[in-house]
């Protein structure tokens, strides 16, 4: 295990950096790009912060959905990777013409809402969720 | 054809200079660069500011070059011609003067066209107290120059060349057909809801009516406007034939609305303004199924382009840090095409 500051701590050092000494010191086209590097910096201490959480809600999610009761596998490569190919079985359903009938449409529709809404909440700036 | 040592933008300003001279038969020496610095522009296109002197005064004006290399990729001639036959049905666009498909002239095809002064960043028309006016206007000014886009009479030869739907086929289904492929082409994972959304579109390809000149990226950002409204429709690069309610739908699309989802025309007007002030001006009756359709579909091709400019960063092509990040913005769109999904009728 390594020491303190943690990985979280360390983006949010890159991000102070970006967002008070690197933007302020640029200007035009390398300014934005400061500005969208912070926000990518920040994106990814989110991730970092929930994605042990959103793996095993999505594959809960899909494992209901596609009626399969493989347990969430230990390591998180494994999770990745067997998340990736339950989207790709629910992609070959939704094309077979699986999610034209409900009630199965009304749980994909909200499963997928429920993906989406995580991953939004990773990908999108606290202050713009506020906003809407 | 690239011209090696523009980098000073000297060697530009001379060829434009003597291209200029050349069209107004001007004698050498009457006509002068005073200014000719480059905007910020895509890839697919180069803008720079020109100001020149000449026997009949002053121009301010915008060149609008092929990048040099890419010759064939794109046409600039047509655009020019698209612009004019725009202005003489009444679009407000930037009024061309010249243009050369000829390469020897200025290394690739462009054209000059006055440079409108104005504003088009979203983010002043949303929230600047100068725009407040702009605001309450440009819903239906947009409508109303919409409308006259799709009363361009197609049978003009100058427009032959543009993009059509393939033969026997609408509109409407030849560009979900056209997204999806690209959507799966482009992405490196399984996208469930962009699955869903095709199918969803292609049970609702509305019935086709007569094609229409399509401007094709009709929105907040490609527009000039001032405190009083719109000023000029720009970036015609992507007109093409197609269905009028293609243009309508994009500028209804959630990503142009830069936040404020309160109006979905932009961030500034609702659907039935802009509806009434397209059919007052002449606009075809816009069926509102057909509408909710076209918005739909619009945002479908945003979100391919997510997928798209990401790739652009993912294959190694250009190292930039925002087309990286837009890769993470497909999200948004799948939230807002389930939102549309999940009012259907």
């Amino acid at each position: 295990m390594n020491d303190r500051p943690d990985a979280v701590e360390l983006l949010r050092a890159v991000e102070l950096f970006l967002e008070r000494d690197a933007v302020p010191a640029l200007d035009g086209v390398r300014q934005f790009h400061a500005r969208v590097a912070a926000n990518v910096v920040a994106m990814v201490a989110r991730e970092l912060e929930t994605e042990e959480g959103h793996l095993a809600a999505e594959w809960a999610g899909l494992s209901e959905l596609l009626g399969e009761a493989t347990p969430l596998p230990a390591e998180r490569a494994a999770q990745r990777e067997g998340i990736l190919a339950r989207n790709r079985e629910l992609v070959r359903r939704i094309r077979a013409g699986d999610a034209d009938a409900w009630p199965w449409r009304q749980h994909l529709l909200a499963h997928l809402e429920r993906t989406t809404a995580a991953k939004l909440e990773v990908s999108r700036p606290p202050r713009q969720r506020g906003r809407e | 054809m690239t011209l090696p040592s523009e980098a000073s933008s000297g060697e530009l300003a001379t060829r434009l200079v003597d291209f200029v001279t050349r069209e107004l038969g001007a004698a050498a020496g009457q006509v002068r660069a005073t200014s000719l610095r480059r905007l910020a522009g895509g890839a697919s296109r180069e803008l720079f500011a020109v100001d020149l002197e000449t026997p009949g005064g002053a121009l301010a004006l915008v060149l609008r070059r092929d990048p040099p290399g890419r010759i064939g990729e794109s046409d600039r001639g047509l655009e020019m011609r698209v612009l004019q036959a725009a202005a003489e049905a009444g679009v407000p666009v930037p009024r061309v003067h010249w243009g050369s498909s000829d390469p020897a002239v200025l290394g690739a095809p462009f054209f000059l066209m006055d440079r409108v002064e104005g504003e088009t960043l979203a983010r002043r028309l949303l929230r600047d107290a100068a725009f407040a006016e702009a605001r309450r206007t440009m819903t239906r000014q947009l409508g109303a120059a919409l409308a006259r886009v799709h009363q361009v009479d197609l049978a003009r030869p100058a427009l032959a060349a543009l993009v059509a739907p393939p033969a026997g086929v609408s509109a409407a289904r030849a560009v979900v057909e056209q997204t999806a492929e690209r959507a799966r082409s482009l992405a490196l994972e399984p996208h469930p809801v962009l699955e869903l959304v095709e199918r969803w579109l292609l049970e609702r390809v509305p019935p086709s009516g007569p094609l229409a000149l399509v401007h094709g990226d009709y929105r907040i950002g490609n527009v000039i406007f001032g405190p009083e409204g719109l000023r000029a429709i720009l970036d015609w690069e992507l007109a093409h034939v197609g269905d009028p309610l293609e243009d309508l739908g994009w500028l209804c699309v959630r990503t142009w609305r830069f936040g404020n989802d309160r109006l979905p025309v932009g961030g500034i007007g609702t659907r039935e303004e802009l509806v009434a002030a397209y059919e007052e001006a002449g606009g075809r009756k816009v069926d509102r199924d057909a509408l909710r359709f076209w918005e739909a579909c619009g945002n479908f091709r945003v979100a391919v382009v997510w997928l798209q400019q990401s790739r652009v960063f993912l294959d190694g092509k250009v190292p930039s840090v925002e087309l990286a990040s837009l890769g993470r913005r497909t999200a948004e769109t799948e939230e807002e095409l389930l939102r549309l999904l999940r009012e259907e009728p």
